[in-house]
């Protein structure tokens, strides 16, 4: 018991209300409330203006929480806003072009295969103009490359075989949800194109052509991995390469 | 989802309602929202245990400042609605306690509202504006009775505009 003559100071009327007073004192405080009317009528005050406050403001807690505000669409958005920028910037040099309309939609409601394919397209954007450093392991040293992807994204990667092209080599890259592995393919003519797998939550999904700018991509999911084959938006010969890409795949996963 | 994003997701709620009350205007609340969970969610591997809660709620306040910062050049405007005699007494008490808000400096609206609306205790929230817990108490001490004396019907100039 604390010495009830101790003169109640206002902070304390404060913890008193927001139960911040050490217990022994709380009788003090009661008793010298009690004695005196107008500070108890303060204090009552206090308690009123939390009651407004939460009868103005705790239906908030009821509202549907805006789709903007979802995790996994946050979980995905700071990379995209630094891809976009660099994607901007590498179409502003080279291509020349903007942004097509898939980055448009993905701003608003990206589902998987568009950001996917936003991440595809990006990393064909931004490796695809590399002379000297296109890749991190060059295709002379295919199994090296098969083995090091495996090993570091966690699923069976395999450098397809396709034909009249060139494997340059791949790299390991930030992937929506973990690594993601990047190969890319040449033509005689210095065409490029690029295969990128990573991870995803879709067990399978059929093949989505979209394109931006001078690039096209097709995406497709498979037992839980999303592939995106970048190239030249000619969209036969893209799909010509897809096919060879799933089948390879098909026929490897038995 | 890792523990760390669901204790993140399930403070999305409490989050909207501080904000709220904090900016007073439905869509920038949620952008505060919006920009507080983009920067927790990007810092996940930064944070080391502790109190996801707390630290938020910091992150929010400090990008409710730098908002205001840099809104503190142009002109404050005040709403000019007066009582509507239709209005139901919750109704318009809610209009009072807005106005009130309104009326307070920025710190002193953020510890009233972290300790009256969100239930944090004294030293979280001494921790949330990195002051010592006496400064944390006399904001408060400032903060509710600026609001009881707004409340009281001290009111501003422009509540007597008809």
């Amino acid at each position: 018991m604390t010495d009830p003559k101790i003169p109640v100071t206002e902070d304390e009327l404060h913890a008193y209300i927001d139960n911040e007073l050490p217990p022994e004192r709380r009788g003090d405080v009661e008793a010298w409330l009690a004695a005196h009317p107008d500070e108890a009528a303060r204090v009552r005050s206090w308690r009123a203006m939390a009651d407004v406050l939460h009868a103005r403001y705790d239906s908030v807690l009821d509202e549907a929480v805006p789709r903007r505000l979802e995790i996994e669409r946050l979980v995905r958005q700071p990379r995209r806003w630094l891809y976009g920028a660099v994607a901007a910037t590498l179409a502003a040099f080279v291509a020349g072009g903007g942004i097509g309309w898939i980055a448009r939609g993905a701003a608003a409601a990206p589902s998987v295969s568009q950001s996917f394919t936003l991440d595809a397209l990006d990393a064909h954007r931004l490796y695809v103009v590399e002379v000297r450093h296109p890749v991190e392991v060059p295709g002379s040293e295919r199994a090296h490359l098969q083995q090091w992807l495996t090993k570091r994204c966690g699923w069976d990667v395999r450098a397809p075989e396709l034909a009249g092209l060139k494997l340059v080599g791949g790299r390991l890259l930030p992937g929506p949800s973990g690594p993601a592995s990047f190969l890319m393919y040449e033509s005689a003519s210095g065409e490029r194109f690029t295969v990128y797998t990573a991870k995803a939550a879709t067990q399978a999904t059929q093949m989505r052509y979209s394109s931006r700018g001078d690039d096209g991509a097709l995406f497709w999911a498979d037992r839980g991995v999303a592939y995106v084959v970048s190239g030249a938006s000619d969209r036969a010969r893209l799909t010509q390469i897809a096919q060879a890409v799933y089948d390879q795949m098909e026929k490897s996963s038995g | 989802m890792s523990a760390f994003r669901q204790s993140v997701e399930a403070m999305i709620p409490a989050l909207r309602r501080y904000a709220r009350a904090l900016a007073r205007d439905a869509d920038i609340a949620d952008d505060l929202v919006q920009d507080t969970l983009v920067r927790a969610l990007r810092s996940e591997r930064l944070f080391l245990g502790g109190d996801v809660r707390s630290w938020l709620y910091t992150i929010l306040t400090n990008l409710n400042k730098n908002r205001r910062r840099s809104l503190a050049r142009r002109p404050q405007f005040m709403p000019l609605l007066d009582n509507n005699a239709d209005a139901s007494g919750t109704e318009a008490e809610g209009r009072d306690i807005e106005r009130a808000l309104s009326t307070l400096v920025e710190e002193q609206r953020s510890v009233l509202l972290l300790v009256m609306l969100e239930g944090m205790s004294y030293r979280e929230v001494a921790d949330i504006q990195g002051v010592p817990i006496g400064t944390v108490m006399s904001r408060l001490a400032r903060a509710r009775a600026h609001v009881k004396a707004s409340l009281d019907g001290e009111r501003p100039p422009l509540r007597r505009v008809k």
